[in-house]
């Protein structure tokens, strides 16, 4: 009885051509079909030959109880979407079967319905019923979802005018006050400023841990991964490869993603802008050194692809811990106003002449964005070592009680 | 191993509506998919929803606003009496008992629009219906019947909207309406049967073939022009009669004309139309549920 959803040897296979070119035509299927009648009908029937079919997910099975909050972590493309989208019945699984209990409200995107000519109210409305609520459920909770968003103001007027984060708040808003058993949630902590986000996870911790709801929840920022949720469920390349508790769960995702090798960042899943692209990162040591050490010098590269003419750009990357925290962001324009680029293969240098990072491995996100968006940005673009220098010139080993940032001090007594 | 009982909230209001029914399986379904009326009935406020969503943005941002829904018709009626009426010379081959009763062309003419313009919407936008809700489609979960479904739902209040204005023609001419009214409510009915009926195989059709979206236009106005929608058509031959009652839509137009106009009842054609109608409505419902599943992955 304990379990709220059942998750049984799911597989979802995706035929490559299907994806790749979203809709056949008439004449492909005819034609098809003129020419290898029998292939087709085999096909049709499943048997087909394996090629050119892509499992999002193979064979993924796990529990999940009743009342708990559980995170689904893994890299673009390891099937977390497609889970979810699975468990919310928008698509079917190929092979497997779930079993759920109790009402499902699932929120893939936020103000999924949303249409743009209709006011705030007639948006919650439409939006409510979208998601299975009834009109009476709806006005009942209507001033709550209103002072919820903090919208007050504007339920009259289209939503077409609204600020994108009014939008957000709104639709967010909605969505947060269905009342489901099970709560199914993508990446919507993502959006909205740092204020609402706050408040998005308040309303997720209250819906999980204050009814005693179950919640099911892909996220890409850890720290809300490791406050949220009791369990996680790592997924790789289509098959579970830990479930457990959180933060052992989170710790092992954030070490796997180390043996980042390859340096071509084009192969790397993400939605670049058309503007411009980060092709390759890369940390040079200094000149006649063939490592970087706590203290010491480096020199930073970008190769960069610019389509459009850039003005007032805004270059930068982040290090990581092994486990996940960001130890360190530089970025251009913290010294630099804007960095502008004409069109073509760019690099640009970034050196820093004193490295203040303990030794180890830090993972590194690269970016270029433009004052107010991102251009392109790559999760877990490389990873850099640091190798130990004798910083402080005493020889004293360095523990992790001591953090991961050096700094020169000078004592008195 | 098993757990022990639940307790973490022990004071939680139980909720014995939902509680108890919403276990649920998701497997890949084979064959036959029924369909689900149970959860088409606990959605049904999103059916009035869609609809009123369509009825609502359809005129934004319009100078004249809803009078477009009363002008549509009545422009197509001008238009068809204009051209069918007088210059093509229709008006005086209208059938004979409509002479007598002195109707006019135009009215003529405005019964057949009525109900083709119901049908024509329902193919038309009916059918592009899935396609323009994809971001629908691969977001949430709700019953897809619905979303074509809401399409006719709008065109029927258009339809309503331009029966009124149908009403209002007749008295100005001071047309008595005959008794057989009354079936007006029923005819409408099987008018948006047959365009949720097509509304539903053509919307699945064109998820996956998108050549749909260029033959759907095609196909209405071929068929306006095998339907008596401007111009009677009633051959002398009685097997070009019987090939024309084919069309659905022939025994449909031609039963509006005998409830809103006294034209004898065309009772063969009606009863095909009705056959047909039934006949699509299952094939539409067995397609569309047979490629509901694959909806997400092509939309």
């Amino acid at each position: 009885m304990a379990a709220a959803i059942t998750i049984d040897g799911i597989s979802k296979c995706y035929q490559i051509g299907l994806r790749a070119q979203p809709y056949h035509t008439l004449r492909d299927t005819i034609m098809a079909a003129v020419k290898s009648p029998f292939k087709r009908l085999r096909g049709m029937a499943g048997n087909g030959p394996d090629q050119g079919k892509f499992w999002a997910l193979k064979d993924v099975s796990f529990e999940v109880e009743r009342g708990e909050v559980i995170g689904i972590i893994g890299r673009n493309g390891a099937g977390k979407s497609t889970l979810l989208k699975i468990l919310s019945r928008i698509t079917e699984p190929t092979e497997g079967c779930a079993k759920l209990k109790g009402r499902v409200a699932s929120l893939l995107e936020v103000g999924t319905g949303f249409h743009p000519e209709l006011t705030g109210r007639e948006n919650v409305y439409l939006n409510g019923a979208i998601l299975g609520m009834h009109k009476v459920e709806i006005d009942r909770k209507f001033d709550e979802i209103v002072a919820f968003a903090e919208t007050e103001k504007f339920l009259d007027t289209p939503v077409k005018y609204y600020s994108s984060g009014m939008y957000v708040r709104l639709a967010f808003a909605v969505a947060a006050h269905l009342e489901p058993e099970i709560l199914i949630v993508d990446e919507v902590l993502a959006v909205g400023d740092q204020e609402f986000q706050k408040k998005c996870m308040g309303r997720i911790q209250k819906v999980a841990q204050g009814d005693g709801r179950t919640v099911l929840f892909v996220s890409h920022n850890m720290g809300a991964l490791r406050r949220l949720c009791d369990r996680a469920v790592y997924l790789r390349n289509g098959t579970v490869e830990m479930v457990g508790e959180a933060n052992a769960v989170v710790d092992t995702y954030m070490n796997s993603t180390i043996g980042v090798e390859d340096l071509n960042l084009l192969t790397r899943p993400r939605f670049p802008s058309l503007v411009a692209t980060l092709e390759r990162f890369t940390m040079v040591p200094p000149l006649g050194k063939e490592t970087v050490v706590s203290g010491g010098p480096a020199t930073f590269e970008f190769l960069l692809d610019v389509k459009e003419p850039v003005q007032n750009a805004c270059l930068g990357f982040m290090f990581n811990s092994e486990i996940g925290y960001r130890v360190l962001g530089l970025n251009s324009r913290l010294e630099l106003r804007g960095i502008t680029l004409s069109p073509g293969k760019r690099t640009v240098r970034c050196r820093v002449d004193s490295l203040p990072l303990k030794p180890g491995r830090y993972i590194m996100d690269v970016e270029i964005r433009s004052h107010a968006k991102p251009y392109d940005y790559v999760e877990h673009a490389t990873a850099v070592d640091v190798e130990f220098d004798d910083f402080y010139g005493t020889g004293e080993m360095l523990w992790n009680y001591e953090g991961s940032i050096l700094h020169r001090t000078t004592w008195e007594t | 191993m098993e757990a022990p009982p639940q307790t973490p909230s022990p004071a939680q209001t139980p909720e014995p509506a939902s509680d108890n029914t919403a276990e649920f399986e998701i497997r890949p379904q084979r064959g036959w998919v029924a369909i689900d009326f149970k959860e088409l009935f606990h959605y049904r406020e999103l059916l009035f929803f869609l609809t009123w969503r369509d009825v609502k943005v359809r005129y934004k941002q319009t100078v004249l606003g809803f009078a477009w829904a009363i002008l549509q018709p009545v422009m197509n009626v001008i238009i068809q009496t204009v051209i069918f009426g007088t210059v093509a010379g229709f008006a005086s081959k209208i059938p004979i008992e409509l002479q007598v009763r002195k109707i006019p062309y135009a009215l003529f003419s405005y019964a057949g629009i009525l109900p083709w313009m119901l049908f024509a919407v329902g193919v038309g936008s009916g059918g592009n219906s899935l396609v323009n809700q994809q971001n629908l489609l691969t977001k949430v979960y709700f019953p897809r019947l619905f979303v074509p479904a809401s399409v006719i739902g709008a065109a029927l209040i258009d339809t309503l909207i331009s029966l009124a204005v149908f009403l209002v023609l007749m008295a100005c001419y001071h047309v008595a309406p005959v008794w057989p009214i009354v079936f007006v409510p029923l005819l409408l009915l099987l008018t948006s049967l047959a365009a949720t009926a097509m509304a539903f195989t053509l919307s699945s059709l064109t998820v996956t073939y998108r050549d749909f979206r260029f033959l759907i236009p095609f196909m209405v106005s071929t068929w306006q022009l095998i339907s008596p929608v401007g111009y009677p058509l009633d051959p002398h031959r009685q097997w070009i009669r019987w090939l024309l009652r084919l069309n659905p839509m022939y025994g449909i137009i031609n039963a509006f004309r005998s409830a809103l106009l006294g034209q004898h009842w065309d009772f063969p054609g009606l009863v095909i139309s009705l056959a047909e109608v039934a006949g699509l409505l299952i094939f539409g419902l067995y397609y569309f549920k047979k490629t509901e599943r694959r909806f997400a992955d092509i939309a």
